[in-house]
């Protein structure tokens, strides 16, 4: 198990850095969802991985599955995809205002 | 337990709801709200600052949960000091938006509360984690900040502002977990016993968790391979936001000096100095091509937290006092500077800031001695608090071997600095195309007021230099006391927590 998690955190990562690079504001968006998806499965092992174990220490109870990561991943998801949404509504805009999508283009002129 | 020490977050917390829920009223009435809540923020971290003053630590524990298994906030000199900054930033950047800067959208005092509650926070917390959670909180602000008023080059400069700032928040995150794996805990008092216990040489998890900590505030603080985003993003935005946003850097400062004494002391070590003086050096040149006046601010600021972080660098106690004296002083002249430069914009007509011959400012004797004395404060000429706080920095240089590098550097960048001023001097005041137009605007003496309020806190911070250098001093004392910080936070017997909770 720990391998197949270690290996989708690896590849998860490695997409989203790879989409985060591209120059167009869709893909950069998808490879920021990719890398916090990453992150959280990352946070989540931080805590060791085991299955079927209360989130509690009961009495007399040797393991136990570490509830703070689960905790600490809640918070990454909602912060996350508020994030990711308030993202894509930026890149909406500026895509209809500036009328191109490229996020590596030099800045447009002082239209301000 | 002092409650006062969570009323700089539940406020503006408060009046930004309120503010929120006002959106559809007269502006006045926000406008009032924004300024009450700002006073009080003031006023309360003026009070607490106070109360630091006798050099212990104040704890808080939210929801009465005990260290190190809730979250807990941490006063002391040092956040007292940053607190009373962002409050002072704050007030100045009201001060300029309330004279209707803040009219081209709803949310701009809710926005500005927000991130005032969310800096607040980030200097209070004694949390990992926690601090994660109030960096967000301020950044979704500055989002929102940064795109007040509209148009595209804002637009351009939010999206990708906002993207490596996310790209930046999961690599904290990653940190945070790298950290929390390796030691069980997030607790920074906790953290910092568990880290000092690890093996000797340090654990390679450990100080990787560190490194990447340190690049996550590097991103922050504008460090040098990660400071390109500051110029397009603060030249973009709006004068009041930028006023603000002064302060938005030195989070990262001060995250540097709190986590880099605390939790791992020596791990940054000899990786600081250097890049801070590369940042010097990168944030100098950029200042002498500028080519117009908000890059230069945004260029000035790179320069000063190159200053305070090479300072900090050290790693001594002289060089903290240095880089806690010399962040006060630049905070405020930086956000004297962004107001001033939006003011001689205004009168300017088409070339706005832009450096080249233009009709004259409309009053450019006021303007010329607020930009004199701007840059007298900067460059670091005497007698004003830049200079002090150079002095401050290359005095506690001495102590170091690499003492021949951080002079070289800092005083042939004070030097450039000084050209790269004068040269904008002239261009707006001197070589202009034609005598100001008749019937150009006068500035109301109330909109000059904020500019010239924060840059004269230069000559304040000059006069007052001894009491404002042994308050720096007594701050870097407690700050490398790391044991009185996880004493007051864990208890007198912390080495329990460790051995209670061991996994």
């Amino acid at each position: 198990m720990e391998m197949m998690v270690a290996s989708a955190i690896g590849i998860l990562t490695a997409c989203g850095v790879y989409l985060l690079l591209r120059g167009r504001s869709f893909p950069v968006v998808a490879g920021l969802t990719l890398l916090s998806y990453a992150v959280n499965l990352f946070l989540f092992a931080s805590g060791r991985l085991q299955t079927q174990q209360p989130p509690l220490i009961l009495p007399g109870a040797t393991e136990f599955a570490d509830p703070l990561p689960q905790a600490l991943v809640l918070t990454a998801i909602v912060i996350g995809f508020a994030m990711t949404a308030f993202v894509i509504i930026l890149a909406l805009r500026a895509n209809l205002q500036l009328g191109r999508d490229r996020i590596d283009d030099p800045p447009p002129g002082d239209g301000t | 337990m002092n409650h006062w020490i969570i009323a700089p977050i539940l406020l503006p917390l408060a009046a930004a709801v309120l503010l929120m829920f006002s959106a559809d009223r007269g502006l006045r009435l926000r406008r009032i709200i924004n300024l009450a809540a700002t006073l009080g923020v003031l006023a309360i971290a003026a009070a607490l600052l106070d109360s630091t003053l006798d050099g212990a630590w104040q704890t808080y524990a939210v929801g009465a949960w005990p260290a190190p298994y809730g979250i807990v906030l941490v006063l002391d000199r040092l956040s007292a000091v940053m607190l009373l900054l962002t409050a002072l930033v704050a007030l100045f950047s009201l001060l300029y938006a309330v004279q209707g800067a803040d009219a081209a959208s709803r949310h701009f005092h809710a926005l500005f509360q927000l991130q005032l509650m969310g800096l607040n926070g980030a200097f209070l917390t004694g949390d990992l984690f926690n601090l994660f959670v109030f960096f967000e909180i301020l950044l979704i602000a500055s989002y929102g900040l940064l795109l007040h008023g509209g148009g595209g080059a804002r637009l351009h400069a939010a999206m990708r502002y906002v993207v490596l700032n996310l790209a930046g928040s999961g690599l904290f995150l990653i940190a945070a977990g790298v950290l929390y794996g390796a030691t069980g805990t997030l607790n920074m008092a906790d953290l910092a016993l568990r880290v000092a216990a690890a093996a000797p040489g340090g654990d390679a998890l450990i100080r990787a968790g560190a490194l990447l900590l340190l690049v996550v505030f590097g991103l922050k603080a504008a460090l040098l391979p990660l400071c390109y985003w500051l110029p397009e993003t603060y030249s973009a935005a709006a004068a009041p936001a930028a006023a603000l946003f002064a302060i938005l850097t030195k989070v990262g400062v001060y995250a540097i000096l709190r986590i880099f004494t605390l939790v791992f002391p020596a791990a940054a070590g000899d990786w600081l100095l250097a890049l801070a003086l590369g940042t010097l050096a990168l944030g100098t040149l950029g200042a002498l091509v500028s080519r117009n006046l908000r890059t230069l601010a945004c260029y000035l600021l790179i320069a000063s937290i190159g200053t305070m972080l090479a300072a900090a660098g050290l790693f001594n106690a002289p060089g903290i006092a240095a880089a806690i004296y010399y962040m006060a002083h630049s905070t405020l002249v930086t956000t004297g500077l962004f107001l001033l430069f939006d003011l001689i914009a205004r009168q300017r007509a088409a070339a706005r800031d832009r450096l080249e011959p233009a009709p004259a400012v409309a009053q450019p004797a006021l303007l010329g001695a607020l930009f004199f004395l701007a840059a007298v404060a900067v460059a670091g000429v005497p007698p004003l608090s830049g200079f002090l706080g150079k002095v401050l920095v290359l005095q506690a240089a001495l102590a170091v071997p690499a003492a021949a590098w951080v002079w070289a550097v800092v005083l042939v960048t004070s030097l450039l600095l000084l050209i790269g001023l004068s040269r904008a001097g002239s261009a707006i005041f001197w070589k202009t195309a034609a005598p100001a137009a008749l019937g150009a605007a006068r500035l109301p003496p109330a909109a000059v007021l904020p500019a010239a309020l924060a840059l004269g806190t230069s000559v304040l911070l000059a006069v007052l230099a001894g009491p404002i250098g042994a308050l720096a001093e007594a701050t870097a004392l407690q700050l490398l006391q790391p044991a009185g910080y996880i004493e007051s936070v864990l208890g007198s017997d912390p080495m329990i927590a460790v051995t209670g909770t061991g996994r």
